[in-house]
């Protein structure tokens, strides 16, 4: 009989199942299910119109998503690392196992994610809405924004051996991209307000994943208000499909870079 | 009073038609081949029935009361030349022509349909298409223009007319009529007692609706949907405005209705919907504003100065990304029992209307008003949180500009 050869990816996957079953058997995936399941149910009876919801909701997702996803990440991985360390003295490649249990986590938040609002959704009449469009959007975003929080989390616990660090930088990094970045953002938009901005704001926003979520919503959102403003560039961006594709692209590069180097750095690293 | 005299008029003439009853019938085939040809022969309160086919004509001049009727919709080419019927009498019937190709000028304004100093016309099923001017009114009086159509093709401002055109006219009922892709729809330049009336003026390069020195006049059930910058309501006295839409003006000088120097006017029971913003107003003083829906604007309502005592009243704001820009500190006008979308107060004596006041004006909409390019900051945590503290101590934003009754819910 030959020997059975060892696929990485295949490995990957097995470790991704294993990370995924874990999450279900420790019910934090249910909880976090729940969570958006009662969230979007509340959110529906209250307001009684799906398009104020909506907007609502978007206010949830480029806040909440991101801190869960951070919080969870750095959670998750210094909780396994003695399954970790068990796994690396395998032979199975270093990504295999990172990528491995970095998709297990990412995947089962997503899909919490996209079910638990999706269900109530579906139920209150989505699919006869012409909401549809933007509530689609809202959870590709929250999709995209689970994986790169996720990944920065992982990151950030892979370089911080010592646990409290790593939690304390990791919910730091969720301040600062959601509420101080705009915040120096604003302030250099206001001392350098006679200056040509258009450009600058639109690059200061591509730099920061949330900021990036937010115009993408926005331009679904609030179109009219965005084309209020007198500028080549602006208008460019807004008022054609190239805000929507360009803020994907983005998106994803901030998903894939991330990911990137988890793997880059987990295969040098000396455990 | 007008309208009664306007139809006793028409009620003459169809007396006199029937007394005489003279039908002059024009056709290729007929004796009568033109229409230049049928004005000359015909007498007094006479009817020309045009049939159907093709009449290369221009300057027709109407100098005789005459009922024109077109049968099947006859087209009149202008080929380019210059103005195509001018009515210089009183008692002018127009009814189902097809007007084509009115010359483009730049030193006189040529129209498809002119009417010159005269009185109780009716222009109605008329379709107009490649025009300069479509129907212009000049210095005319109890007349209508009812169910035309009116298709243009402008493409520059500088070289195109407006759909139709009111100048010191008085008591004349626009109604029914359809203007697209013409400069402005319809434009009034000193014109009392005009009714406009369910029309729909939509894709115009300028305004759809364009009000100057116009006192006294009603607009009602309209609907201006896509025009370059909205409708434009400037220097006149005494407007009514009810039951209008406007919609999807989106643009950096866009709005759906843009009120300068306007007094003593009353607008309500409007929708405006997906305008970058719903009223832009401008030194504009005692308007009543009642019954609105302004539903996801840019800036329902943008205030830029000098406007005193006007109230606004029974609004519903929905969704708007903005409710109220100010610019300034000073408030005298009157916010009461709107509801209020973005409204989170609560309502513990169940009497309808919430128990902490709504400050419309954010801080945000302070900001961006100074620095426009943060409105890319739009609806981010931090903006909310310096709103909030905003709207806990005002500092930047009118301090008396509350609505002390916000009401729970919208109204029907």
């Amino acid at each position: 009989m030959p020997l059975r050869q060892y696929q990485p990816t295949a490995t990957m996957i097995k470790i991704l199942k294993y990370s995924f079953y874990d999450l279900m058997r420790s019910r934090w995936s249910y909880v976090y299910f729940l969570f958006y399941l009662l969230l979007g149910f509340v959110l529906l009876f209250l307001n009684n119109e799906l398009s104020k919801a909506v907007i609502t909701l978007m206010n949830v997702i480029i806040i909440l998503v991101p801190l869960i996803g951070t919080i969870f990440g750095v959670m998750y991985f210094y909780n396994s690392k003695e399954f970790t360390e068990l796994l690396l003295a395998q032979p199975i490649k270093r990504s295999s196992i990172f990528l491995g249990q970095y998709f297990g986590v990412a995947g089962s938040l997503t899909l919490s994610l996209v079910l638990g609002l999706g269900i109530p959704f579906t139920l209150y009449g989505l699919f006869q809405s012409n909401a549809i469009w933007d509530f689609s959007l809202l959870l590709i975003t929250g999709a995209f924004l689970t994986l790169i929080f996720t990944a920065v989390a992982f990151n950030i616990a892979l370089s911080n051996e010592n646990k409290i660090k790593g939690f304390g930088y990791a919910v730091l990094a969720w301040l600062f991209l959601a509420v101080i970045y705009d915040g120096l953002f604003l302030m250099s938009l206001i001392v350098f307000e006679e200056y040509p901005l258009d450009n600058l704001s639109l690059i200061a926003t591509m730099f920061n994943p949330i900021d990036l979520s937010r115009t993408l919503i926005l331009l679904k959102l609030d179109i009219s208000a965005l084309l209020g403003y007198t500028g080549a560039i602006f208008k460019q961006f807004f008022g054609t499909n190239m805000g929507l594709f360009m803020s994907i692209f983005m998106l994803f590069l901030w998903t894939v870079i991330p990911v990137w180097r988890l793997a880059y750095v987990a295969k040098r690293k000396d455990f | 009073m007008g309208r009664i005299r306007v139809l006793f008029c028409f009620l003459l003439l169809l007396f006199a038609n029937h007394l005489r009853a003279g039908t002059i019938t024009v056709c290729g085939s007929c004796e009568v081949k033109t229409i230049k040809e049928g004005v000359a022969l015909a007498a007094d309160f006479d009817t020309l029935l045009i049939k159907k086919g093709t009449y290369k004509e221009f300057n027709i001049q109407i100098t005789k009361p005459l009922t024109i009727i077109g049968e099947n919709y006859p087209v009149i080419d202008g080929e380019d030349q210059g103005e195509i019927i001018t009515i210089v009498s009183d008692n002018v019937t127009i009814d189902g022509l097809f007007i084509i190709n009115v010359g483009t000028s730049y030193t006189a304004d040529y129209a498809a349909i002119r009417v010159v100093q005269s009185e109780n016309f009716l222009i109605q099923n008329v379709v107009l298409e490649k025009l300069f001017f479509g129907i212009y009114l000049e210095k005319s009086k109890n007349g209508r223009v009812y169910h035309n159509k009116i298709i243009g093709d402008a493409v520059d401002e500088y070289n195109s007319g407006n759909g139709i055109q009111l100048w010191y006219s008085q008591n004349i009922v626009v109604e029914r009529n359809i203007v697209q892709h013409v400069r402005d729809g319809i434009y009034l330049e000193f014109s009392d007692n005009i009714t406009i009336e369910n029309n729909i003026s939509s894709d115009n390069l300028r305004y759809g609706l364009h009000f100057m020195f116009s006192n006294d006049d009603i607009y009602k059930d309209n609907t201006f949907e896509n025009n370059g910058a909205g409708v434009a309501v400037m220097f006149s006295k005494r407007i009514k405005m009810l039951g209008n839409t406007f919609k999807k003006n989106w643009g950096t000088t866009s709005f759906g209705v843009l009120l300068k120097e306007i007094n003593d006017a009353e607008i309500t029971g409007n929708t405006f919907e997906e305008n970058t913003v719903g009223i832009s107003i401008e030194g504009s003083n005692r308007i009543n504003y009642s019954k609105n829906n302004f539903i996801k604007n840019g800036w329902a309502i943008k205030v830029r100065g000098a406007c005193y005592s006007n109230t606004f009243i029974h609004n519903n704001f929905m969704y708007n990304s903005f409710d109220l820009a100010y610019n300034s500190n000073l408030n005298d006008n009157i916010f009461d029992e709107n509801y209020w979308s973005d409204y989170t107060g609560y309502d513990l004596d169940r009497n309808g209307t919430g128990d902490i006041p709504y400050r419309p004006v954010k801080l945000f909409s302070y900001i961006v008003n100074r620095t426009p390019e943060t409105i890319i900051l739009l609806r981010s945590l931090f903006m909310d949180i310096i709103d909030f503290s905003e709207k806990v101590s005002p500092v930047f934003t009118p301090d008396e500009l509350v609505d002390a009754k916000p009401l729970m819910k919208k109204i029907k």
